[in-house]
């Protein structure tokens, strides 16, 4: 019979509709505007509606997820910021547009340089995201970060000011990754001090 | 290392006088001499049995003052291909005999090497540039040639370190003091000439003829390059005859952002994320071929949970590729938006796993050099197997029973936009769209990479060759993938995902690769030339949307412009790969 085919797919859209609100009463409220609703609704068990109300709702960002990267800062006894970087330029090297500028600084008496970026620059602008610098940095300097939020209104030259974090943000948005390193860290300072002592 | 060849191609030398082999170290394949070109390609094609053109493309050898064709010649029936090059000498007008008239697949290939490298192919039927515009000055993928905004010939540049000295790009001259200008140009009195006057020309041998006593004419149709239903900034111009397309031809390159140049200053490594940009839809494909290419080149192995990862997200890809295509016709056809935002449900939660897994959705810059960049944590992998064994499953039949049986969608479909098994082979059409036409040539079973042939998998075919198959063989696709799936979860062993180090300067020994895989699209061929030093020197890619798009005008000819657009849609083009 004509149209047999059309209300097979008709009646799938149907039951779609319906399980909108099947779903709905099952989580009686608890659907929307919470972390276990969004949870489910990606989840290979979602039915229904499947939306996301950005920015009221947000998804969960994986902890692999990878935006515009910033520089890793450890917190002082008294409040000052011990970068990690030591302006080695791998990032510098690595990076697929070449969008990171690195002024590495100098002694002002011997004139020799010094481990530290006297400035750092990434162009976010011109940044792809592809997480080449975090991946490659010796130091763990440099990592990925989670922030998506940062459309302006002009260009986002960012400075070495601006792209500096502090280790504990970083412990917070990516805890294994972190845990793992500092295990890696702990065993090579332990390593270097068993050398040293032999 | 190597491309194996075949024992018949091994004294190919004695059945084909003037034939040599190529004896570069790290080469392969055979140089062929010019003038011999068309009758060998008419030997390889009917003697040897070489009847799909897989990819043309040329390098520019500056040094040995040298431009060479490279050609990789595959047979439908399977097995190892044949790869031949012809040299030429690097001056002004370069030429050698086009091999269009024997494989039309090469039409469009062989206009981006004229475009690109400035390389006539004499007897070419239509043969204008084909991604930059008429009237474009030099040849972009020339080593000789520099961008705006040039900088240096490889990354990475010496400006970002230790100096730094941070400047935006558009603050400098954009050519700085590399512009050139044609012959004999003077601004004061140059008019411009119509810029599509060589297209329209093209068009226009089909003038206008008497019927039935009405004088009719032929009215010249400009679909796109802004339209709702090509897919991107894509358009084709149609000659019509009433409804009816006479000629077609599609216009491409908005798009282009000469990716392949980038790739020549780019180091091997840098090369991946850019790869990501290609076929935006499948970026963990576009990374397996490159990876393929160059590790081909390096001579290294991928450890086996590697392996089975990139099979895991590239079937994964494939699922979603091929879903959204569905959604997409379906919105060409004017059911806006129902099946396309169902597609998208399933697309969502596969790009949920790539996100965890690689770090971003879409751009995943996930493989390696001899691995993939982080192993998949136990919560995505349980996320991956709900998906395969429960969800997928059964959303891909409720697709089906959304869609398959629409008899308004069948009578759109059944019997438009024909391609007969032998144009379809001839003009280079892989993918889908090849087993759509009754050849179960799919290189996952014809030359295997990576973990294929462990596998339990069915090739797909179709016999009619027509829409509604095209699209059908993509259904069953679906079902193959999540049989693979399914394997490869069952079997994915534990171990390391990366051989060696991180590094991100690898060294690549000199010499030439050609990578292909089987892409969503079709075949995805990487060809990469590397001189020992830490940037490819050519990197070629041959794109499947670029090259299946030969066959539109065969299509669309006969049909009506209304179909056009569905048939534009069962292509699966995708920009990104189109333009480069």
């Amino acid at each position: 019979m004509y149209g047999q085919g059309l209300l097979k797919g008709l009646s799938v859209t149907l039951k779609r509709f319906i399980a909108t609100y099947t779903d709905d009463f099952k989580w009686w409220g608890k659907r929307y505007f919470n972390a276990d609703g969004i949870a489910h609704r990606s989840s290979k068990d979602a039915n229904g509606i499947f939306t996301v109300q950005y920015p009221e709702e947000k998804l969960p960002t994986p902890e692999e997820f990878r935006y515009v990267p910033f520089l890793v800062y450890d917190e002082g006894e008294n409040g000052e910021k011990n970068i990690r970087c030591t302006s080695c330029g791998i990032c510098a090297k690595a990076c697929p547009p070449q969008c990171i500028w690195i002024v590495r600084s100098s002694d002002p008496n011997t004139g020799r340089p010094v481990p530290q970026p006297a400035e750092f620059y990434i162009d976010a602008d011109i940044c792809m995201n592809c997480g080449f610098c975090a991946e490659y940095c010796p130091f763990d300097a440099i990592k990925m970060d989670h922030d998506y939020e940062i459309a302006s209104y002009g260009r986002n030259v960012l400075n070495k000011e601006r792209l500096m974090k502090p280790a504990s943000y970083y412990a917070q948005i990516r805890p294994l990754n972190n845990a793992r390193e500092e295990t890696a860290r702990a065993e090579k300072a332990a390593a270097k001090a068993a050398k040293a002592q032999a | 290392m190597n491309t194996p060849v075949l024992n018949e191609t091994l004294d190919l030398a004695a059945q084909f006088p003037g034939l040599s082999a190529d004896t570069r170290p790290g080469y392969s394949g055979w140089l062929v001499p010019a003038e011999k070109l068309t009758e060998f390609a008419t030997f390889a094609r009917d003697t040897l049995g070489y009847d799909l053109l897989s990819s043309v493309t040329a390098v520019d050898y500056l040094e040995q003052n040298l431009f060479e064709v490279v050609y990789h010649a595959y047979k439908t029936a399977g097995g190892p291909g044949l790869e031949f090059k012809v040299q030429i000498p690097r001056q002004d007008p370069a030429s050698l005999p086009s091999v269009t008239p024997i494989w039309p697949g090469a039409d469009f290939q062989e206009r981006e090497a004229y475009d690109l490298f400035g390389i006539r192919f004499e007897n070419h039927p239509d043969l204008r540039r084909i991604l930059m515009w008429e009237g474009f000055e030099g040849y972009p993928m020339r080593k000789d040639w520099k961008e705006a905004f040039y900088e240096d010939e490889t990354k990475p540049f010496k400006s970002r370190w230790p100096e730094g000295k941070h400047s935006l790009a558009e603050t400098r001259a954009a050519f700085g003091d590399n512009v050139s200008f044609p012959a004999g140009f003077d601004p004061e009195k140059w008019t411009p000439t119509d810029p599509e006057e060589l297209l329209y020309a093209s068009l226009r041998k089909y003038s206008a003829e008497v019927k039935d006593g009405i004088k009719t004419d032929h009215v010249l149709v400009n679909m796109g390059p802004q339209h709702p239903s090509t897919h991107g900034v894509f358009r084709a111009v149609a000659m019509l005859d009433g409804e009816t397309v006479v000629s077609l031809k599609p216009v491409m390159g908005y798009l282009h952002r000469n990716h392949e140049k980038i790739g020549e200053r780019n180091t091997f490594l840098q090369n991946m994320p850019y790869t990501d940009r290609l076929d935006y839809f499948n970026s963990m494909y576009n990374n397996w071929g490159y990876s393929l290419a160059v590790e081909k080149l390096m001579g290294i192995v991928v450890p086996e949970r590697a392996e089975y990862l990139r099979v895991i997200m590239g079937e994964l890809s494939r699922i979603q590729n091929h879903l959204i295509l569905f959604g997409m016709l379906w919105n060409d056809l004017g059911a806006y938006f129902t099946p396309a935002l169902y597609a998208f449900e399933e697309r969502e939660l596969i790009l949920d796993i790539f996100e965890a897994v690689s770090g971003t959705r879409m751009m995943c810059n996930y493989h390696r050099f001899g691995g993939v960049v982080r192993d998949v944590d136990a919560a995505s992998l349980q996320k991956i197997k709900g998906l395969v064994f429960e969800r997928l499953p059964r959303r891909v039949e409720e697709m089906n029973r959304l869609l398959s049986e629409n008899e308004i969608f069948i009578s759109r479909m059944k019997g438009i936009g024909y391609l007969s098994l032998e144009d379809s082979i001839a003009y280079s059409v892989t993918g889908p769209n090849l087993r759509a036409a009754g050849i179960p040539y799919d290189i996952r079973r014809a030359q295997p990479y990576g973990i294929y042939d462990r596998f339990e998998f069915d090739i797909p075919v179709r016999h009619n060759s027509d829409l509604l198959d095209r699209y059908l063989i993509r259904m069953d696709e679906i079902q193959q993938s999540l049989r693979i799936l399914r394997q490869a979860l069952q079997q994915l062993p534990e171990g390391p995902v990366l051989t060696g180090k991180p590094q991100y300067q690898v060294k690549v020994p000199a010499g030439e690769a050609y990578g292909r895989v089987e892409a969503p699209k079709g075949e995805l061929g990487y060809y990469v030339v590397s001189n020992g030093k830490g940037n490819p020197y050519r990197y070629h890619i041959r794109t499947p949307s670029f090259v299946n798009i030969t066959s539109l005008e065969k299509m669309c000819v006969g049909t009506k412009i209304a179909d056009f657009v569905t048939i534009l849609g069962m292509v699966d083009i995708v920009l990104g790969e189109l333009d480069r």
